[in-house]
């Protein structure tokens, strides 16, 4: 069964996000990655864009599919990992350490409502 | 010969040559008139082969195809049916190809006749009013379709009809062709068995939703059984109903899209008509439409005159042109063929063939292959991979060891409501004993899977490429030959 961590929360999208004050660092799950096989490519949006809850901020391609990538909480991108524009496959490797972008947000109350640990393994466990 | 991977340039030698010219009787080298700069510098750099050299080379390159000429192509949501070849003979008479677009309607009139005559012979399939011939392809149509949609909601001053709702598990073509048309695309949910969800859909119907696309049977290969009120709320609603005819193979003859309260379809001959597929094809979408609709229609159309004759017209609220001409005419003829030499009865048994075949796979590979949707399918079904999981091996091991037995890999990974998703379609084309072929290989890849798991995931090793390395190729592709030398460097 796909790893889950307990440091952060999830969305039932299967992306995951962890907190430092308001900057959300989100990326997707073990059982993401897992499910889309072998990532060939990661969109991500530009630094500055606004998000909104359940705004698609990229798209995760892999050999198998393309998928986009919903963002759990609203505010604005302050950083993408460039560092998968070229490393893709990074995520493959640890979808918990390579995140994706990091947005500053604008309620903080969003990430509360997402999955705990607990309830996006099960979630897993029923798909 | 086998892994023949030579290019035409490769086997070139100086001076070798497959023909022989006439002695020049001209006194002029043709050369004289064509202003100095735009002439080239250096002569071109053309392979010098013999006759016999590319022969070999092209039969060996073909030999690297597979069609449904070569086995069987069970390509779930594709309809790779066989193409019959007399549809070749008629669209290759000389009385067709010679013509030219622009010559007058008085000395074409056979093709204005036979355009006509298929146009008004898939409105009596579909149970629509007319039908437009010149969309190029299968999403050519949708988008056709859509700009249909967006002027019909126009000629009436309803300008904010700027939504339209596609299912979950639509073909990508139908977000995509609205977007290209304008419209924002609202996503409807499916229920477990991949039906649309008419409680979910129900909350997004109103005045600002130009119509609803959709593909009956659906993606799943299962019929939509709430069409009739998931029609007439959308109706209520003031919107409109696109079919995708993608799947309209099961229906042929036996249930018709503007009974079930389609208003907009597009056809792809490609698929249903047995128009060539793949490779450039080239495809057809017709778009036909109901009474009320028709002229939208783009222009030009083909009319019949009182006194039966045919001519070319245009129609002032059309909503214009979207193609030189009327599309891809050899494609018609072809479709024609095939409807002709079919005939009213026949053409009657393509859709219940169809399902019947798909049916008798599903039903003999069940066991072994997990069936996440049980009952009567139509033209096509889904597997969510092997039954036994345990295994390690995937869809895509699966797919690519029935390469090994001769066969053409299912369409995988599609649709996405699964995770190991294999859409099977083995369309009425074929024999009891094709099939029974495929699920005894189906079996085999089974009980390979269980007793001896990598020979699947070693596969294959019996094709012109084995085993390429995907992730690479989708992230390193190698497109051109420079690129390939550079590569090797």
């Amino acid at each position: 069964m796909a790893n889950v961590k307990d440091d952060r929360r999830y969305a039932e999208s299967h992306e995951w996000v962890k907190i430092d004050g308001d900057i959300a660092t989100i990326g997707i799950s073990d059982y993401a990655q897992h499910a889309l096989g072998d990532i060939v490519y990661v969109d991500m949006p530009e630094v500055g864009d606004e998000m909104a809850a359940g705004d698609v901020f990229g798209a995760v391609e892999s050999v198998k599919a393309a998928s986009d990538l919903i963002c759990p909480v609203s505010g604005e991108v302050i950083e993408v990992n460039e560092e998968l524009e070229d490393a893709p496959e990074k995520v493959n490797a640890d979808a918990f350490e390579n995140w994706i972008i990091k947005v500053k947000m604008s309620d903080a109350g969003e990430y509360d409502a997402l999955l705990d640990a607990a309830a996006y393994a099960q979630l897993c466990e029923n798909e | 010969m086998k892994k023949y991977d030579k290019l035409i340039f490769e086997l070139s030698r100086p001076g070798r040559k497959g023909y022989q010219l006439p002695a020049d009787k001209f006194d002029t080298d043709g050369f004289s008139e064509i202003p100095a700069d735009l002439l080239r510098k250096e002569a071109p750099v053309l392979p010098e082969v013999s006759e016999l050299d590319v022969v070999r080379h092209y039969t060996n390159l073909s030999n690297k195809n597979f069609g449904v000429d070569t086995g069987f192509y069970p390509l779930g949501s594709c309809t790779m049916k066989y193409n019959p070849k007399i549809n070749e003979e008629i669209a290759a008479m000389p009385e067709f190809t010679a013509l030219h677009p622009l010559q007058d309607a008085s000395t074409a009139q056979g093709a204005l006749e036979l355009y006509y005559n298929l146009q008004k012979a898939l409105a009596s399939l579909a149970g629509l009013e007319e039908f437009t011939l010149n969309p190029y392809a299968g999403a050519h149509g949708e988008l056709t379709g859509l700009m249909v949609m967006r002027q019909y909601h126009k000629s009436r001053g309803d300008h904010k009809r700027t939504k339209i709702i596609v299912p979950d598990t639509a073909h990508g073509t139908n977000p995509a062709s609205a977007m290209v048309s304008g419209l924002e695309v609202v996503e409807v949910k499916s229920k477990p068995n991949g039906s649309i969800d008419v409680e979910d859909l129900k909350p997004l119907l109103d005045d600002t939703v130009a119509g609803i696309m959709m593909t009956n049977p659906n993606t799943v290969g299962m019929f939509e059984t709430e069409i009739l009120e998931i029609a007439d709320l959308v109706h209520k609603a003031g919107g409109l109903l696109y079919y995708d005819g993608a799947n309209l193979n099961p229906l042929l003859g036996k249930v018709r899209p503007g009974d079930m309260g389609f208003d907009i379809m597009h056809i792809n001959l490609h698929k249903t008509f047995s128009t060539p597929h793949g490779g450039g094809g080239p495809g057809s979408g017709p778009v036909g439409v109901a009474k009320h609709l028709t002229q939208f229609l783009p222009n030009p159309r083909v009319r019949k005159a009182d006194d039966g004759s045919f001519y070319v017209d245009t129609d002032g609220e059309s909503l214009g042109s979207v193609s030189t001409f009327f599309g891809n005419f050899g494609v018609m003829m072809k479709a024609y063929a095939y409807i002709l030499s079919l005939g009213r009865d026949n053409i009657r048994n393509v859709g219940p063939m169809a399902t019947l075949n798909a049916n008798y796979i599903k039903e003999s590979l069940k066991d072994l292959y997990k069936l996440p949707i049980e009952g009567a399918c139509k033209h096509e079904f889904v597997f969510d991979g092997l039954a036994d999981k345990s295994t390690g091996v995937t869809t895509l091991n699966v797919a690519k060891r029935l390469l090994d037995f001769g066969f053409h890999a299912p369409t995988i990974y599609f649709p996405l409501l699964f995770h190991e998703s294999m859409m099977i379609e083995p369309t009425e084309t074929e024999s009891l004993e094709t099939l029974d072929e495929f699920i005894n290989v189906m079996r085999q890849v089974a009980k390979e899977a269980k007793e001896d798991p990598e020979i699947v995931k070693a596969a294959p090793v019996t094709t012109a490429i084995s085993h390429p390395d995907e992730t690479g190729a989708a992230k390193n592709p190698i497109l051109s030959y420079k690129a390939l030398k550079n590569s090797a460097k």
